[in-house]
C-alpha cells in the first residue's frame, strides 16, 4: 500500500464508520520499499486538498520519517518550490508498505499487508 | 452460454489457473482494454485523477488507467479492489502501478467519504447479484456496494461500470440499487442487440464542479444513442433513443466501435528494482 491509499482507507468494521478514531489506520511491523515513480504535478496539484495532513503526519511518524510541517503545502508552494513536490511525491507516490498490519484505534482490528496488498475480507459478523 | 457467477463464487471460480489463462488472453486483453478505454471516455477526465477500480483482477482495466497519456489528461493513479487472491496475484507478477486490496465490494468500499474523482468497473459487479455462500442477500450487498460507492466519491464525482447482466432482472436490480444510493444514473448500450451488446452504467454524483458546469447525467449522457437515464430525483424513465441503421451517425458509430476493437494498448512499467528498507 502506499503511503497515499493509507491516508484515504479507513476501517471497515460496521461499528467503526462513526468512529472518529477509525482513520487512520496505523501501520504495526510496517516493512516499506521506495519505488520509482515517474513525477505527477498535476496529479499532486489535484489531490492536495484531499490529503488529510494531520493524518498524513501521523502516517509519516509511526513509519519512521522525520516529522512534516505543521501546515500543508499550498498548490502555489508545490508550483514554486521543486523540493516541496520532490518530497511530497516521495512520501506518497514512492513509499510503499509491504508488510506489516494496519490496525484500527477504535476496535483494533488489524488489517494484514502482504506483498504490499492490505487484506481488508472481513468475517459477515462484522459488516 | 453457462455463466460461472451462477456456480460459483469469484473468488473460488478465479483461481490461479483462470486467473493465468484469463490475463494471458489475448481476446480478453483486448476487450478489457477497449471497455476499460470506453469508460475512460464516458469519464471524461480532464486532468489526472485518482480513481478506483472496482473488482480490478489483474490490472487489464487499471493499466489502461496508467497509459494515459499527459496530453490527454493523464496518467491517472488508481487503487483497485478485488476478492480473487490469484488475480492479484497475477496483478503482482505484472508489476501493475495501481494499490492493490483483497476486498470484497458487497462488504462496502472502506475510503473516506470523497476519497476518489471517479470509480471504473470492468466485467465485475454482475457478481453480487448472486448471493453465494453468505447470508445477506444479493440486494443487500448491493445496496453496500453502492452506498460505499457513492460515499467514496468526491462531489460532482462520477463512476462507469461495464456489466454482464444475466437478464433484465439484473439490469434493473443494479441499476436501481445505484439510483438509491442517491447516484444519478444511465445505462447506456453499445452495440444493441448483438451478441456482443456491452452495458455500461454511468454513474454521477451531485454537487461539485458537474453542476456548475450545467451537466449531470442527463448532461453526460445527452445526445448519446441508447441510453436510458434513471434519476432518484424525477423517478421516470426516459424512452431509448436508438441510431437508424446506415444513417451518418450510425457509420461513425460503428467505425468509432471498430477503431476501439482494433486497438492494443500496452503499458509499460515504470517499477525499476525495489530496494527493501526496513521501517524503525
Ligand atoms: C472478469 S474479471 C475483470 C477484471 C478486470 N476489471 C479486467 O477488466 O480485466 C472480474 C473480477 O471481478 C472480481 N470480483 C467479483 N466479485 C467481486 C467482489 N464481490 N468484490 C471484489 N471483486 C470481485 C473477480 O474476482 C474478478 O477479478
Ligand atoms: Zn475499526
Amino acid at each position: 500500500m502506499k503511503v497515499l491509499s493509507l491516508n484515504f482507507l479507513t476501517c471497515a468494521v460496521k461499528t467503526c464508520k462513526t468512529q472518529s478514531d477509525s482513520y487512520p489506520l496505523h501501520p504495526k511491523d510496517a516493512e516499506l520499499v521506495q519505488d520509482d515513480i515517474e513525477l505527477n504535478e498535476a496529479f499532486l496539484i489535484n489531490l492536495l486538498p484531499r490529503i488529510d495532513w494531520k493524518a498524513l503526519s501521523t502516517t509519516a511518524t509511526e513509519l519512521g520519517f522525520p516529522a512534516l510541517p505543521s501546515t500543508p503545502p499550498t498548490p502555489e508552494d508545490l508550483r514554486a518550490d521543486a523540493k516541496t513536490l520532490r518530497d511530497l511525491h516521495n512520501l506518497l507516490l514512492e513509499t510503499q508498505m509491504v508488510e506489516g498490519k494496519l490496525v484500527c484505534a477504535s476496535c483494533g482490528h488489524e488489517y494484514a499487508v502482504r506483498e504490499g496488498i492490505a487484506n481488508f475480507l472481513l468475517p459477515s459478523h462484522l459488516v | 452460454m453457462s455463466r460461472p457467477e451462477d456456480t460459483l463464487s469469484a473468488d473460488i471460480h478465479y483461481n490461479d489457473t483462470e486467473a493465468r489463462k484469463y490475463t494471458t488472453s489475448s481476446r480478453i486483453q483486448n476487450i478489457q482494454a477497449s471497455m476499460a478505454e470506453r469508460a475512460l471516455e464516458l469519464l471524461d477526465l480532464k486532468s489526472p485523477s485518482l480513481i478506483l477500480d472496482v473488482g480490478c483482477g489483474s490490472g487489464l482495466s487499471g493499466e489502461i488507467l496508467s497509459a494515459v497519456p499527459p496530453d490527454e489528461g493523464g496518467p491517472h493513479i488508481w487503487i483497485g479492489m478485488d476478492i480473487a487472491p490469484s488475480m492479484l496475484d497475477v496483478a503482482l507478477q505484472r508489476d501493475v502501478e495501481g494499490d492493490l486490496m483483497l476486498a470484497d465490494i458487497g462488504q462496502g468500499v472502506p475510503f473516506r467519504a470523497g476519497t476518489f474523482d471517479a470509480a471504473i468497473s470492468i466485467s465485475a459487479i454482475q457478481w453480487l447479484c448472486n448471493a453465494e455462500s453468505s447470508d445477506i442477500s444479493p440486494m443487500g450487498r448491493l445496496s453496500r456496494f453502492f452506498d460505499g460507492l457513492y460515499a467514496s466519491l468526491k462531489r460532482g464525482g462520477r463512476a462507469v461500470c461495464q456489466f454482464y447482466p444475466k437478464n433484465d432482472e439484473q439490469k434493473k436490480m443494479i441499476t436501481g440499487a445505484a439510483v438509491k444510493a442517491g447516484f444519478g444514473a444511465g445505462l447506456l448500450e453499445d452495440d444493441p442487440e448483438t451478441k456482443n451488446v456491452k452495458y455500461y452504467l454511468v454513474l454521477t454524483v451531485g454537487g461539485g464542479s458537474l453542476e456548475e458546469k450545467g451537466g449531470d447525467i442527463t448532461g453526460v449522457v445527452k445526445g448519446m444513442d441508447d441510453v436510458d437515464i434513471l434519476d432518484s430525483r424525477i423517478q421516470k424513465k426516459s424512452g431509448k433513443g436508438e441510431l437508424k441503421k446506415g444513417s451518418k451517425a450510425w457509420i461513425i458509430h460503428k467505425k468509432e466501435q471498430m477503431e476501439r476493437k482494433g486497438k492494443v494498448v500496452k503499458a509499460t512499467s515504470k517499477y525499476t528494482g525495489r530496494k527493501r528498507r526496513i521501517a524503525f
